[in-house]
């Protein structure tokens, strides 16, 4: 019998902190467990007794990778159920600073968490020496998703302008409009970012998963949407908890997402999206996709890169077409008077779907407060992922199978702080 | 000094959102002109190569909040000549402090099913609480320029300085209108430090505290002026109870105007 040990005390480029723990006896994974230690935080607690105008304020600070997401999950539900209408202006607008943060979070995990992996580099730094242009320009892209989000939200990490009724300052014209040849430039440089992306050696994963996300006729979904599976399932936000359970497990400060009916997992995230909603990619990102390898239906998750660029030049295809079109919102802020009631949303986070559901007492306070992000919806189906990949590359030597194994867990970017309201990876071979 | 002669430097993070080390990371072009003066030996967010101490300088984002954080903290302080704590979290405990006023088993219920599963400490607190540091950086998140303005200067020999004003001060300074006097919207602006550069009265908004009190904080004043604009007890207390409000001034502050439901201060034990 061949007994095998192999320990990644960290599992570094994901955000966050957590652990992977396997055991494997003869080729077969005898235990298999994703530790999440990353401290919880208490967030749906201490929401309680507060404001609902404060909410826009507190739920960023879970993660300062998708803060926006955070804000405009709690802001839509909360709008909802107060019965805000607010102006076009302000729809677009904030469909602008997502693309800015969608921009910004998948070129960040593109080239300075994920790349480094495939070409064998420990960072982004190292891949620099060798790779300067390309990293220049990958950093100059993610900076225009930034610059997105300060000039509408005053900064790229917990924007201050984004409130329940709109914002508390709409971005003028003149601010967004100097964007337009940089987002210009990047859109020109992203056919051959689908070309480095396709050249990554890249391992193979196949197997049938049950991908979710949002869906929307109109548009690529980011704000609006119902919800769908490749199962055929098709749900709204205000049944979300009935369709999706959370498990606790001991070794984890993150709650596991299952489907409540078969008990299964699922997976979110940008492949998701790309699969259930390839033909609202913007033009350019079609490119991209086909370009990068990408196809649908594909299940693959080494394939969530490819996805990423995909949305990264939808992103800036879309605030190409929204700056053109932008009148801002007059006044900025809707008029928002509370009452008692159930506030929930979803929106597309660049980790995934996103939920927020918020129980208001009639004068605007928070009783209760639940999130789920995207990043705990996946963490049972990374381990799935890992239960199928591993026992292929057991005989690999201790250092690639650790390599291999965080690329499989850096598919999903996961977003350990997130998923904690991730990782060390231990490798027991009996 | 690593082999390069290049000062070794270090992040860490304990309980927080990675905002803060992500300021970093956001740094771009500055974080490849700064990665030719130093060496970034350990950096989880941003490398797999995780070198052992000894580091000249670490930086620490988040709050402690578990007994393993605790046993850590005291190791990088061991293995650190120069510790910087970077945004509120590790320099007041954080939003997650919100929770240091209720009873924790309550918190973790109302969060966790399954509540004998998850370990945690009563409170979170900030990183000067238990161990020396040697330099403050407050902020939710901190502001990049002062970061690289604080880590440029030790490279230079000089201890880094930071501005305790008021945002007030540069508000003033950037010719915002006043959102207090002309909106009669709440700011905590007069008792916070300045650091953002006055983004919330810049975008029509009252600060709510992101860079911790300043100096002197003057919350008797502003807190009596709350409640002269309408707040009730309670929402004046919330308002300095929020992203910084476990800092000592904003604690007491929102104590002395609270409607008294929250336990004193030396109920809370800090571990």
């Amino acid at each position: 019998m061949t007994h095998r040990s192999v320990e990644v005390p960290v599992i570094a480029r994901v955000e966050g902190e957590g652990a992977l723990h396997i055991t494997a006896r003869d080729g077969e994974i005898l235990d298999l467990r994703l530790e999440i230690y990353e401290p919880p935080r208490f967030f749906e607690a201490f929401l309680q007794g507060r404001s609902y105008a404060e909410v826009p304020d507190i739920v960023p600070r879970i993660c300062g990778i998708c803060p926006v997401a955070y804000q405009m999950s709690a802001i839509h539900g909360l709008e909802r159920l107060f019965g805000v209408e607010v102006s076009p202006g302000t729809r677009e607008l904030r469909r602008l600073l997502y693309c800015g943060e969608w921009i910004e979070s998948h070129i960040l995990h593109i080239f300075l968490l994920a790349a480094p992996d495939f070409l064998g580099y420990p960072n982004a730094i190292a891949m620099a020496k060798d790779h300067p242009e390309l990293v220049r320009t990958a950093l100059d892209i993610k900076r225009i998703g930034n610059d997105i989000m300060e000039l509408i939200g005053g900064r790229e990490i917990h924007p201050v302008s984004p409130r329940v009724g709109g914002f508390s300052r709409a971005a003028r014209r003149r601010d967004l409009e100097p964007l337009l040849p940089r987002l210009e430039w990047a859109l020109s440089e992203m056919p051959a970012i689908a070309d480095v992306v396709a050249s990554l050696p890249r391992p193979l994963l196949p197997r049938e998963v049950e991908m979710v996300s949002m869906v929307n006729p109109d548009e690529y979904p980011i704000n609006e949407g119902d919800l769908a599976s490749t199962a055929g399932r098709r749900f709204d936000a205000a049944t979300f908890e009935a369709v999706s359970r959370e498990e606790h497990v001991a070794h984890s400060n993150a709650l596991h997402s299952l489907m409540a009916d078969t008990g299964t997992p699922y997976f979110v995230g940008p492949l998701a999206r790309v699969n259930l909603n390839a033909e609202r990619l913007t033009p350019v990102a079609k490119e991209v996709a086909r370009r990068a390898g990408l196809s649908v239906p594909e299940t693959d998750p080494f394939f969530s890169m490819a996805a990423r660029a995909a949305e990264a030049t939808l992103a800036i295809e879309e605030s190409i077409r929204l700056i053109q079109a932008y009148v801002p919102p007059e006044p900025p802020m809707a008029e928002v008077v509370p009452r008692a009631g159930r506030a929930t949303w979803v929106t597309e986070a660049p980790r995934g779907i996103l939920y927020h559901r918020y129980d208001v007492g009639e004068d605007g306070t928070i009783l209760e407060a639940k999130i789920v992000p995207p990043t705990s919806q996946n963490l049972r189906h990374m381990e799935e992922d890992l239960r199928n990949f591993v026992p292929g590359v057991l005989d690999r030597p201790d250092e690639e199978l650790r390599r291999l194994c965080e690329m499989v867990v850096r598919n999903y970017d996961p977003c350990i702080s997130c998923a904690t309201h991730f990782l060390t990876l231990d490798i027991e071979r009996r | 000094m690593s082999e390069s002669g290049k000062p070794r430097v270090a992040v860490f993070k304990m309980a927080s959102c990675d905002g803060c080390q992500l300021q970093l990371l956001d740094a771009e072009e500055a974080l490849l002109d700064i990665a030719g003066a130093i060496d970034i030996v350990n950096f989880a967010e941003a490398s797999s190569d995780l070198q052992p101490g000894p580091y000249d300088v670490t930086l620490v984002e988040g709050s402690m909040s578990t007994p393993e954080q605790l046993e850590q903290i005291a190791q990088i302080r061991r293995d650190t000549r120069f510790l910087i704590t970077i945004g509120a979290c590790a320099t007041s405990g954080g939003v997650q402090a919100l929770r240091n006023l209720e009873d924790l088993g309550t918190f973790v219920e109302a969060v966790y099913p399954r509540p004998e599963f998850v370990e945690s400490l009563a409170t979170s607190t900030p990183i000067a609480d238990h161990v020396k540091v040697d330099l403050e950086i407050t902020g939710c998140p901190i502001d990049r320029g002062q970061l690289l303005g604080a880590l440029s200067s030790l490279l230079s020999g000089v201890v880094p300085r930071l501005s305790t004003a008021p945002v007030c001060i540069e508000c003033k300074r950037r010719g915002f209108v006043c959102v207090m006097v002309v909106k009669g919207e709440p700011c905590l602006g007069p008792s916070v430090r300045t650091g953002c550069g006055a983004i919330c009265p810049g975008f029509g908004r009252g600060c709510y505290g992101c860079f911790g009190p300043s100096q002197p904080p003057n919350t008797d004043a502003l807190g009596k002026r709350f409640i002269e604009l309408g707040l009730t007890p309670k929402q004046t207390s919330d308002t300095f109870r929020f992203i910084t409000g476990w800092a000592p001034a904003f604690r007491e502050a929102a104590e002395a105007f609270g409607d008294g439901d929250g336990r004193k201060e030396e109920e809370v034990r800090t571990p």
